[in-house]
């Protein structure tokens, strides 16, 4: 670039005046060199500026040569017709600055944040009433229920997750095994590793970790899936054609996780106790017959089914959360990813609210 | 005069589909060009292919004496800053504003100081007819023909030798349309611009266009100015010309 300029300026004196013979092009990319080498002739009394050289001038370069004349004493010189059109455009158009962006005092941001967080919260409560009745007309009127959605869903959400809910549930498994069979080895109290896999891993562990791989997977696609939607207008569509996206779009992904959910729930169950059993029986020497013996009389089923119950809570939270969010994005392409981002994390937070009051319900109900 | 885009023997295949079988066209410096042809005809991709979207399946493209089938990245660099593309809709940038949008490639690209940043986009902005109090919105708050024009600015804002329209004109009403072709035909004499359009106007096509090129079914039908239209036929030109 300097080399370039260099070759496009040349400086002289003639009597008090500084020439300066442009040559070649004068354009957006010589300009930072030029405009370096006028600001060094500062003091100059009288600057010529000698176009008969240039080849090329654009709007940019004639912008700040206008600017110069402005400033101090300039003459251009050979200035041929083309170029003097191109400075005509320019100073046809006078200089408008561009508006500011207002700065606002801290407590107009605060106001304004707050105002935000409130807009936020009644959105919510639409959204929430707004579902309710639409769940209040498809149970008065089952002709809305859309089963092919659901079904659509289901596969989507449940089916094609049972790998990855099984591995990582397989995994924790493993993981908390391996870690008490330490322990337990230290008191002899092998066998005991099977009523506490059994009762963390039915009760908690299965509807926890199951949750979080969904609301990561299913949750993030929802919010981004309708964000997308919205940005596109499909929305928009459907409204005016009369499909109502709480039927066609809303009802049928919270249907479809609240089954969904249980059913992984299950999976989650089995390939976790199976973890578990995998390394009783390498670190303990506790063969699968037994500890399968031990399962069924020490762990009550009840475990189990409150495993389960979790199960359409967490999907009702994750997939309202991750529906909203997408509902509230904006026209632009960013808000696509701030809102699942948002989504994915305001669903496992919500998920474990959930499960805390949970524990804290079934152990004053003695359960 | 020099040839700006030379394409030739170009081949297009899309899976299955041949879109383009051997096209052969030039632009030359100064010329407003003009891409026209019925819908799906391949203008667009086309179009595409100049600006190195798309790959050709054969054949070469040469634009500002460059062959950009055959490029290295560096030659890919400078060509980039040569030339300026505004989309059909406007395709800017979303979560910047307008200023923001012209300003980015002169902030890329250049060492220029950010009060000469601003004097630039402000004059960008009224040279394509918007306001400079317009600058702080966002894309998602302004109309379908601002976002138009704001592209434009952007695609202008280096300055480049070479400016690709695709539908410049649609989706705006008449007035703005022509004002539209004004504004390119200025363009283009103040700064030597050498302009490739799509366009289905066909006001714009006789007031604006110096020579144009018709695609249809895989070949270029005609290619040269408007008053020689009549002297071929095809489907396209007898429906599109003539009635």
């Amino acid at each position: 670039m300097q080399n370039e300029a260099g070759k496009a300026i040349r400086i002289y004196k003639e009597g008090n005046a500084f020439v300066i013979k442009v040559q070649g092009a004068l354009d957006i990319r010589s300009l930072p060199a030029f405009m370096e080498q006028t600001k060094k002739l500062q003091d100059a009394e009288l600057l010529i500026i000698d176009f008969e050289n240039m080849v090329r001038l654009d709007t940019a370069a004639a912008l700040y040569l206008l600017r110069l004349k402005h400033q101090k004493n300039v003459k251009f010189k050979h200035l041929g017709n083309r170029f003097l059109q191109t400075i005509e455009l320019v100073k046809n158009t006078p200089p408008q600055p561009l508006p500011k962006p207002s700065n606002c005092s801290l407590l107009e941001r605060m106001g304004y944040h707050f105002y935000l967080k409130y807009r936020f919260v009644v959105a919510l409560l639409a959204f929430l009433g707004e579902l309710f009745v639409k769940k209040l007309t498809i149970f008065l009127n089952p002709k809305y229920f859309r089963y092919k959605e659901v079904l659509f869903e289901i596969n989507q959400s449940a089916i094609k997750a049972i790998g990855i809910v099984a591995l990582t549930s397989f995994l924790v498994g493993v993981v908390i095994a391996y870690q008490s069979a330490v322990q337990l080895k230290l008191y002899g109290a092998n066998i005991f590793i099977v009523d506490m896999l059994g009762i963390s891993i039915l009760r908690e562990l299965a509807p926890m970790i199951t949750a979080i791989v969904i609301a990561g997977r299913s949750g993030s696609a929802y919010t981004a899936e309708i964000g997308a939607m919205k940005i596109t207008e499909e929305l928009d569509a459907m409204r005016t054609m009369g499909f109502d996206p709480y039927f066609y779009i809303v009802i049928p992904r919270i249907i479809a996780l609240s089954i969904s959910l249980p059913i992984l729930i299950f999976i989650a169950d089995i390939a976790g106790v199976f973890g578990g059993m995998l390394i009783a029986n390498t670190q303990l020497d506790i063969s699968f017959g037994l500890f399968l013996e031990r399962f069924s009389s020490v762990i009550d089923v009840k475990h189990f089914i409150i495993g389960e119950i979790k199960g359409p809570f967490f999907a009702f939270l994750i997939a309202t959360i991750a529906i909203y969010r997408g509902f509230m994005v904006k026209d632009d392409t960013q808000s696509i990813g701030k809102n699942t981002t948002k989504s994915v994390v305001e669903s496992i937070f919500a998920v474990i609210v959930c499960d805390a009051l949970f524990s804290v319900v079934l152990t004053n109900l003695g359960i | 005069m020099q040839q700006v885009i030379k394409v030739e023997n170009v081949k297009t295949v899309f899976g299955n589909k041949v879109v383009h079988d051997g096209l052969n066209l030039h632009v030359n410096e100064g010329e407003i060009y003009g891409l026209l042809g019925p819908s799906g005809c391949g203008k667009t991709t086309l179009m595409r292919e100049m600006v190195m979207l798309e790959h050709v399946y054969s054949g070469h493209i040469y634009v500002l004496g460059k062959d950009v089938t055959r490029i290295s990245q560096i030659q890919v660099q400078q060509l980039r800053e040569n030339w300026g593309v505004l989309f059909q809709f406007g395709a800017l940038f979303s979560s910047l504003n307008i200023a923001q949008n012209i300003a980015r490639p002169l902030v890329e690209y250049t060492s220029l100081s950010s009060s000469m940043i601003e004097e630039i986009v402000s004059l960008k902005l009224q040279l394509v007819g918007l306001k400079p109090k317009d600058a702080l919105l966002y894309p998602s708050q302004i109309s379908g023909g601002m976002k138009k024009k704001a592209g434009l600015a952007r695609a202008l804002a280096m300055d480049p030798k070479l400016l690709f329209l695709d539908e410049p004109t649609s989706g705006l009403d008449p007035i703005s349309a022509r004002e539209f072709d004004a504004l390119i035909l200025k363009l283009r004499d103040l700064l030597n611009l050498t302009i490739v359009m799509v366009s289905h106007d066909l006001h714009s096509i006789k007031g604006t266009m110096d020579r144009f090129a018709i695609i249809d079914n895989k070949k270029i039908v005609y290619e040269g100015p408007y008053e020689g239209i009549h002297t071929v036929h095809s489907d396209f030109v007898d429906k599109f010309f003539r009635e």
